[in-house]
């Protein structure tokens, strides 16, 4: 019977039938659960990398070493692997590799909207997308395939929409190829200039090869319909057009890259007018122009955010528009927000009090940079808090740097902070750190990395021990404070912030959503003395709320877990932890 | 296109249960044997931001995601939220919400009033809206947290999905702690259809 799977779950399962028996990740929204679903598999390895630099490397060696191997990331994470990536295509594989890109348009969880088909021409690499789970998982086996007989890595190209969208899936049994024999080929996997030039040949060779097969593969299809309007598209975009225009004629690419150009010449020849719908760059539609094709594509669509139905239908004619019921003008924003009891509330309110600069980084902490705590200067990818903080204090002087911070999580920290905190030692910055250890990766879902202790499968294993990293760095002054004890964290910041050397704070608390509110007591407003003067309001969290009408605060018992921070915080001490 | 399509649009607040409501619905799809696609959000917006999951099933299902204008039930887990994505409903839909405020950040740092009568303004735009007490029922069948499945029993009732269906994708979906109360809440919202319809 067909199962229900999201697509991640779905490529997970094909690698698994593909007789993959190597997985390596890092997490990030919309890829995670790819990695952490082949890990339930028995019988397979599969790791948590501390970045996907890390997870990109020892992909490429567990192929080397004759393993089918997936290695999974967001498509900001690829970035982060480029620089194994680009090589790795000139080596080649011995066993097959497969990357899966996982794009965010839209940017639903996400810093920028890149669309990584753009690696497929500059890494010169096949890219793979499939448009369902079914084809996620379908697709995923044909890569390793793929990747085996044209001897190079296949990325696997999927949206944040198939990533989380279940659709059903027909599971297949797991081939057991086991691992393949390992022979010691400097030539081609030694790449200094000598052999690399000769590997450049057979990648450009084996990208003919590639386009050859594009033009008979399984993969790319022609869909005939109604020949006055054809459109060529490929993944969930597939779908849309499918749902909105079900009777035009469809080229769907499974592939896109290369180009199957025979393919799609034969198809622009065989309709009256041609559309390209694609989400974000026009990766397809520039190939297709230049050769010398009339189409249209991004003059009638955008390179802006995800598509809809409705977008594509409202573009390209077809069936009624919506009724129009809207009050969503109306309606108050609800944007995402900090859980009551998280430890970076602590933080946020203290950096605010202190009116710091703060360079931020990527996790549930830049939430801290929208209203009430406005607690952020700037956030560029992963890791940058600690170098951009560098960066400031090297252009406007050491003066300044007694009013910046670096925050950045315990995760991001492993993943790429430890390197531009041997810049600050290195280049005599005085720069101060905060490292808001939750002892975990949160955003993502939850996930364990080198600091918790624990594997990806939930074993114990050695526990990278942070204070003793960073004093090994060079750094002298390390403290550990609790980010819910607003004295002690504003104490130790003051203190750091005035030394003329590096400093790094560790504010150190489990993640609230992992922890079990204690039972044993409940937070209380005293009604004659409150005052009504909003500061426990100001700390942003659900589990207190301000009645407009009696002018007075009140604790949300459904949402509140007893963390005390908005009694430290008001002034009138009219919030009191209450016993039983 | 052949056949009926089943458009259903779940809202809420992130950490309300819409994940779970919409799984269950999806599986009950399943057992009926359509083609079934859901669409769901991770990541970011969960942590208390405005969160939606999208439920289709019929012959045979292309977009994940629902067209503006094509859902034929909103279940809502809040009321600003019902109001919210009332564009994507269908004329003659039906909107089932949840009697349910949960404050946004603008509204609980004063900037904005919450719109007190806003179930009222959907049920006049709507004709068929039905109001559910759905977190009361959950908490008298002994965990707020039911009150998802409480909906979804209103829903069962509303739409005519078989009820030992629902409960054998219940029994699959649900923790074995939570599973009585979770069956129990599925039948009061059964119930309540009953009562409110």
């Amino acid at each position: 019977m067909k199962k229900l799977m999201i697509g991640n779950d779905a490529i997970a399962r094909g690698a698994y039938e593909a007789g993959a028996t190597v997985a390596t990740a890092y997490p990030g929204t919309p890829s995670t659960e790819i990695v952490s679903s082949f890990a339930r598999y028995p019988g397979v390895y599969a790791e948590w990398s501390p970045n996907e630099k890390v997870a990109m490397e020892v992909g490429a060696g567990a192929s080397m070493g004759g393993a089918r191997t997936l290695v999974a990331m967001k498509h900001v994470g690829v970035n982060v692997a480029a620089d194994p990536l680009y090589t790795f295509v000139y080596t080649g594989v011995n066993g097959g590799l497969v990357i899966v890109s996982a794009d965010d348009p839209g940017m639903h969880s996400s810093q920028n909207e890149q669309d990584n088909r753009g690696y497929g021409r500059f890494a010169k690499l096949p890219v793979i997308e499939p448009s369902d789970s079914q084809e996620a998982k379908d697709y995923t086996r044909l890569a390793f395939t793929i990747s085996e007989e044209f001897d190079t890595p296949v990325m696997l190209r999927i949206t944040t929409r198939l990533a989380h969208s279940q659709t059903l899936v027909l599971e297949g049994e797991r081939q057991e190829i086991g691992i393949k024999d390992y022979k010691k080929n400097a030539p081609k996997n030694v790449m200094l200039p000598g052999f690399a030039r000769e590997r450049h040949v057979e990648v450009e060779k084996r990208l003919l090869k590639l386009k050859e097969y594009a033009q008979t593969s399984e993969l790319n299809r022609i869909e005939w319909g109604d020949r006055s309007l054809g459109v060529i598209t490929s993944g969930v975009c597939y779908q849309y057009v499918k749902e909105v225009l079900p009777d035009i004629s469809v080229l769907k690419l499974g592939m896109v890259n290369p180009l199957p150009d025979k393919i799609i010449c034969e198809f622009a020849a065989g309709v009256e007018r041609l559309v390209i719908v694609e989400e974000l760059e026009p990766v397809i539609e520039e190939q297709v122009r230049s050769w010398g094709i009339a189409v249209e594509g991004k003059e009638l669509f955008t390179l802006l955010g995800e598509y809809s139905p409705e977008f594509i239908e409202e573009r390209l004619g077809g069936g009624a528009q919506s009724a129009g019921f809207g009050l969503d003008k109306e309606i108050p924003a609800r944007p995402p927000l900090l859980c009551p009891g998280c430890p970076h509330r602590g933080v946020f309110h203290t950096l605010k009090k202190m009116r710091l600069t703060v360079m931020g980084d990527i996790g549930c902490y830049t939430l801290g940079a929208l209203s009430p705590m406005d607690g952020m200067d700037a956030c560029v990818c992963m890791g940058a808090s600690i170098g951009t903080a560098l960066g400031m204090e090297k252009a406007r002087g050491r003066e300044y740097a007694g009013q910046v911070v670096a925050v950045i999580g315990d995760s991001t920290f492993v993943h790429s902070g430890i390197t531009p905190l041997i810049d600050i030692v290195y280049n005599q910055g005085t720069s101060t750190v905060v490292i808001l250890d939750n002892s975990t990766t949160a955003m993502t879902g939850h996930q364990d990395h080198p600091a918790t202790g624990f594997t990806i499968k939930g074993e114990p294993t050695a526990k990278l021990d942070l204070e003793a990293l960073i004093k090994a760095i060079g750094i002298k002054n390390v403290r550990v404070v609790d980010p819910l004890q607003l004295d002690q964290l504003e104490q130790a910041l003051k203190e750091e912030l005035q030394r003329r050397e590096p400093s790094v704070i560790i504010a150190k608390r489990p993640c609230a959503l992992l922890q079990k509110p204690p039972a044993d007591i409940k937070m209380v407003v005293e009604n004659e003395l409150c005052k009504g003067c909003k500061l426990c309001i100001r700390i942003g969290c659900t589990g207190i709320y301000f009645i407009e009408d009696k002018k007075l605060a009140a604790i949300n018992p459904n949402t509140c877990v007893n963390c005390g921070l908005c009694a430290q915080v008001c002034t009138f001490d009219a919030i009191k932890i209450m016993e039983g | 296109m052949a056949g009926k399509t089943t458009n259903i649009l779940i809202v809420g607040v992130g950490g309300q249960g819409t994940l779970l409501t919409s799984r269950i619905l999806a599986q009950v799809a399943v057992q009926l044997g359509h083609d079934v696609k859901v669409s769901e959000i991770h990541g970011m917006a969960q942590r208390g931001g405005s969160v939606v999951s999208e439920v289709r099933y019929g012959d045979k299902i292309y977009s994940p995601i629902i067209k503006k204008g094509d859902a034929d039930i909103i279940l809502a887990f809040e009321k600003l939220e019902a109001a919210r994505w009332l564009d994507y409903l269908k004329p003659g839909g039906m909107v089932i919400i949840n009697n349910n405020r949960v404050d946004p950040l603008p509204v609980m740092s004063g900037k904005v009033k919450y719109p007190q009568d806003i179930d009222r303004r959907v049920a006049e735009l709507v004709e068929r809206t039905l109001v559910v007490d759905a977190s009361a029922i959950a908490v008298a069948c002994g965990n707020v947290r039911a009150a998802n499945v409480v909906l979804v029993g209103v829903l069962a009732a509303a739409i005519g999905l078989p009820g030992d269906q629902v409960e054998k994708a219940i029994r699959e979906m649900v923790p074995a702690k939570a599973l009585a109360i979770n069956l129990k809440a599925f039948n009061e919202g059964q119930k309540q259809y009953g009562n409110i319809a």
